[in-house]
């Protein structure tokens, strides 16, 4: 029987260790979101009582697990249907949605931008990968034109969403868009987006090089990686129907950046002025 | 320029956590690291330090490892 591996990290108290070493493949750019986005943490000083992290179904999904903070792992495609409900249940809650481009753009499309247009206030982080990894490398809203997937094996021919500018079309006040490569800017976006009320939206280009990459002959996760560094242009406040996303350009940085009144706010003081000045909690 | 030779970190490397992706080998901004020669569990060599005096302690390693098997112990 092979003995369990113990795991010491500086940062082990942001991690449920006895779940670690993670599933996900070598390489897999999952991880990385998961290291920066604890080291947001970290840097913070966030109080983990008051936050919850809350996922869909897919590889990224398996994330909810392995923080250890109050998380949800919930069904595929309703983590920002979830999300709303907890932070709404509980505005004082700082609610993080962390999910892949499957889950949040085609089952769960409609919840994200309805979430958006109601500014609900979440954080939420999509690893978009480019395909639906868990499942077996299949064709999503992410995949490019003319990929290989196992459900376009002789290549793409639907167009992808821009999910930089579905988000900001629908109404999000933050949104932002790096690659795993960008490890020192993911991490300042994601801490920028937990200090910020309303549904802040960044979006992570992500290697999967155990499909989307071996499918598309992009070598190993370092090969796919220095593609990423090679081809991202930085530009930041870039408008997001502009911020490209193809094998030779990939725009990344901080697009939009507003102030609006979040639904919870909105919510709770209908309540107060229904209900004639008993006090109620809320608007965090 | 001298050559700062002492930092406050020491680099830690949890070896059975190492996938062996080569992140941190590759990205290391002044090529500290290399493979080792010892396979862990999984059959994969994890990195190592070339000598003890190249890491400056820049923090990218633990930063991109998708594994969290390389850590500064500040
Ligand atoms: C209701 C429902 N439909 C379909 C599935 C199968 N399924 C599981 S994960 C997944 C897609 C995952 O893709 P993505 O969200 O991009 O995450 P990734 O695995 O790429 O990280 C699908 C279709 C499911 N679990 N539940
Ligand atoms: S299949 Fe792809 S997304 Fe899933 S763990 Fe492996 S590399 Fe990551
Ligand atoms: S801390 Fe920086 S210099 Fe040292 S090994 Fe890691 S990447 Fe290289
Ligand atoms: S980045 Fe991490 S998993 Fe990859 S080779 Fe280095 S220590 Fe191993
Ligand atoms: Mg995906």
């Amino acid at each position: 029987m092979v003995e369990k591996l113990t795991f010491t990290h500086p940062l082990s108290k942001y991690l449920r260790v006895d779940r670690l070493p993670h599933i996900w493949c070598e390489g897999c750019g999952n991880g990385i979101v998961l290291n920066c986005f604890i080291r947001a943490l970290d840097e913070l000083g966030a109080n983990l009582d008051e936050l919850v992290v809350v996922s869909g179904i897919g590889c990224i999904g398996r994330i909810a697990g392995y923080v250890n903070v109050d998380s949800f792992h919930t069904t595929h495609g309703r983590a920002i249907a979830i999300a709303t409900g907890i932070k709404l249940a509980n505005p004082r809650l700082k609610v993080v949605v962390i999910s892949g481009d499957g889950d949040l753009f085609a089952i769960g499309g409609n919840h994200f931008i309805h979430a958006a247009r109601r500014n609900v206030n979440l954080t939420v982080i999509c690893v978009n990968n480019f395909n639906y990894g868990m499942t077996g490398g299949q064709l999503g809203p992410t995949t490019p034109l003319d990929s290989i997937t196992t459900t376009s094996p002789y290549g793409n021919v639907e167009s992808p969403f821009n999910l930089a500018h579905l988000a900001a079309s629908s109404g999000a006040v933050y949104v932002a868009r790096w690659t795993a490569f960008h490890i020192h800017e993911l991490t300042k976006s994601i801490k920028a987006s937990l200090k910020r009320r309303g549904f802040t939206f960044i979006e992570v280009i992500s290697p999967c090089p155990e499909l989307y990459g071996r499918y598309n002959k992009m070598g190993r996760g370092v090969d796919m990686m220095n593609w990423l560094k090679r081809v991202s242009e930085v530009r930041h406040g870039c408008d997001p129907a502009k911020a490209e996303v193809s094998s030779s350009k990939i725009v990344v940085g901080e697009f939009v950046s507003v102030d609006k009144p979040t639904y919870d706010q909105l919510i709770y003081q209908l309540m107060e002025r229904v209900k004639g000045g008993s006090s109620v909690e809320g608007g965090g | 320029m001298k050559k700062p030779t002492t930092f406050k970190a020491k680099l830690k490397i949890v070896e059975e956590f190492c996938k062996g992706c080569d992140y941190c080998i590759e990205f290391c901004p002044v090529d500290a690291l290399k493979r080792s020669e010892r396979p862990n569990l999984r059959g994969v060599c994890p990195p190592k330090l070339k000598d003890e005096g190249t890491c400056i302690a820049c923090g990218l390693c633990e930063r991109i490892c998708p594994d969290l098997a390389i850590c500064l112990e500040r």
